[in-house]
């Protein structure tokens, strides 16, 4: 890799001057079209490597356009024409020759509704094990026990983890459940699409310290429509409105002391 | 208008849409019931005049010119043995027709154009299969008029109802369990082997069933195809010479002899039971195996 390349791929979150982090993923001009209906009109970002970083904005501003755009999941619905460029451990993702598989295994997601297999609890959290290793009965079961320990979700489904089905378990259960699922193949980056909207405030409050526990090891991003949500959870917000960038910058200097207008006046409610 | 006379009103027409909804659902009950009563009187009048040949020989006898000695023994063992057949191809071509037009292929007019004559084809006169399958399998093929030629010809006649149901078996797992799968880096193939197949499967297993009991109960593309209707042997081999039930039915009715008219009925009940054993099997399967999203 020359040197320029290496200088855009390995960069440092520049903040009002001052550098204060290390990029995990750079999200470069990135457009995204739903047939001939523009999403997304050229979003710069740098996310910061081990912390959260939320995406807010009203409804159908491609928050969820834009982080499924980072894993390449865009492109499983028909008619998605993606442009620009997502620079991951010094890779764009989107060059011909990178594998989506391998993209969707490094970054992981985690969607808006809950959505385990109709499988039992192990099952659930073995897939993707399977999928990309192989390993035998112990170190699976070792495996899928550390992903649910790491889930917060063990102790309430350990002794029932092969004949339980992930259907059965409660909602905010079910979403604990799809992100050991996610982590059990450790991916380096997780991306959560409005995690907590189908759950109570008790589950949201879990889900939330999880994700607190998880940034020391993993760099997650998460579209939220809960701005109070944004606000306690993390330390770096973007707000996107009609398909575009309006403001990136820390979460607590975003919410006091807003640079854009309209950053402002979502952010105080007066729209969206 | 005063207060009180505004809800006098009120009450009347209260009255008037409580009324109506009353109509409605006695309505509703009456076209059950009407359905319910019908199928009643038939079955009732099949059962009384099949009586005196609801026995073991129905089964065991072959056709003969003597009623009393008469039976359905090829027929049934000819309709199974198509049936099985029949589903051995029927069977995995529509289940893979269906996973490539659903799972596979990208929308755009070829796809287009194949759903719309798959749909098309779903609802073409079983007549004209017999035609086809004499003209191909029969006549060009040079099959004859054996097992293999009705099976094949039938396995056409129920292929696009197979596309389509187990279309709809696929279509009914949400999209979020495919991106779930997706998400943690499966393939396309991955994804359809380890999770829409298997959640479809019961619905595709269903619509199958139901298709081929269909086709099971069909009379027409056979008799097209030159099916015989005196087979007193069981078939050995799927080149062989073959019957029906409802074709041998069909023959029973047209003799003069009333005596086959019974025997025909008896016929009919057994056309139905296996109908039925089907169409129980298809329930059992749903029942046993649905995955409740």
């Amino acid at each position: 890799m020359d040197a320029a390349v290496e200088a855009r791929v390995r960069p440092e979150v520049v903040h009002r001057g001052v550098t204060v982090e290390a990029v995990a993923l750079r999200v470069e001009e990135l457009r995204v079209w739903y047939g001939n209906k523009p999403a997304l009109h050229g979003v710069t970002l740098d996310v910061p490597e081990r912390r959260i970083t939320a995406v807010i904005g009203p409804s159908g501003c491609g928050k969820s356009t834009l982080v499924r755009a980072i894993n390449r999941m865009n492109e499983l619905i028909p008619g998605v024409r993606t442009e620009g460029r997502v620079w991951f451990r010094g890779r764009n993702l989107y060059d011909p020759d990178v594998d989506p598989v391998e993209v969707r295994l490094r970054i992981g997601m985690v969607f808006q509704k809950p959505n385990p297999f109709p499988k039992s609890v192990y099952e659930n959290v073995a897939f993707g094990l399977r999928l990309h290793r192989r390993l035998s009965r112990r170190e699976l079961d070792e495996r899928v026990e550390w992903a649910l320990r790491r889930a917060a979700l063990w102790d309430e489904v350990k002794d029932d983890l092969h004949r339980k089905s992930g259907l059965e378990l409660s909602g905010g259960q079910q979403q604990r459940l799809c992100i050991a699922r996610a982590i059990a193949v450790e991916p380096e980056v997780l991306l959560l699409d409005e995690p907590c909207s189908a759950l109570d405030p008790v589950s949201t409050a879990r889900i939330e310290a999880l994700m607190e526990d998880l940034k020391r090891e993993y760099t997650l991003v998460i579209v939220t429509h809960n701005m109070q949500q944004a606000a306690r959870v993390s330390d770096f917000t973007a707000f996107l409105l009609d398909g575009e960038l309006v403001e990136f910058g820390a979460t607590e200097e975003l919410f006091t002391r807003p640079r854009d207008r309209r950053t402002e006046d979502y952010i105080t409610g007066r729209f969206g | 208008m005063t207060a009180v006379a505004g809800e006098a009103v009120w009450r009347r027409r209260l009255e008037r849409r409580r009324l109506l909804a009353r109509v409605f659902l006695a309505s509703c009950q009456v076209a059950t019931l009407l359905g319910l009563l019908f199928l009643g009187l038939v079955l009732a009048d099949v059962v009384q005049d099949a009586a005196p040949y609801l026995r073991r020989e129905m089964v065991t006898h072959f056709p003969s010119r003597f009623p009393r000695q008469a039976g359905y023994a090829s027929a049934l063992v000819g309709t199974v043995y198509v049936a099985g057949l029949m589903s051995l191809v029927a069977f995995p071509l529509g289940v893979l027709a269906a996973v490539y037009l659903e799972e596979y292929a990208r929308p755009g007019r070829l796809t287009k154009l194949l759903e719309v004559n798959i749909a098309n084809l779903a609802a073409v006169p079983s007549v004209l299969y017999g035609l086809l399958g004499l003209g191909l399998f029969v006549e060009g093929l040079r099959m004859g008029k054996s097992v293999l030629a009705g099976a094949l010809t039938l396995s056409l006649l129920v292929l696009p109802l197979t596309i389509l149901s187990s279309r709809e078996a696929l279509r009914a797992v949400p999209l979020s369990i495919r991106e779930a799968a997706y998400a943690l880096g499966a393939t396309r193939w991955q994804v359809v082997r380890h999770h829409v197949l298997p959640y479809a499967a019961p619905g595709i297993l269903t619509g199958t069933i139901l298709s081929l009991s269909r086709a099971v109960g069909e009379t027409a593309p056979l008799i097209m195809l030159g099916a015989l209707q005196y087979v007193p042997f069981l078939p050995r081999n799927v080149w062989d010479y073959f019957t029906v039930l409802p074709i041998q039915i069909f023959n029973y009715v047209s003799l003069p002899n009333p005596e086959f008219h019974r025997l025909a009925a008896a016929g009919i009940l057994l056309l139905l039971a296996v109908l039925l054993a089907l169409n129980g099997a298809a329930i059992w399967l749903r029942n046993r195996w649905r995955v409740q999203w």
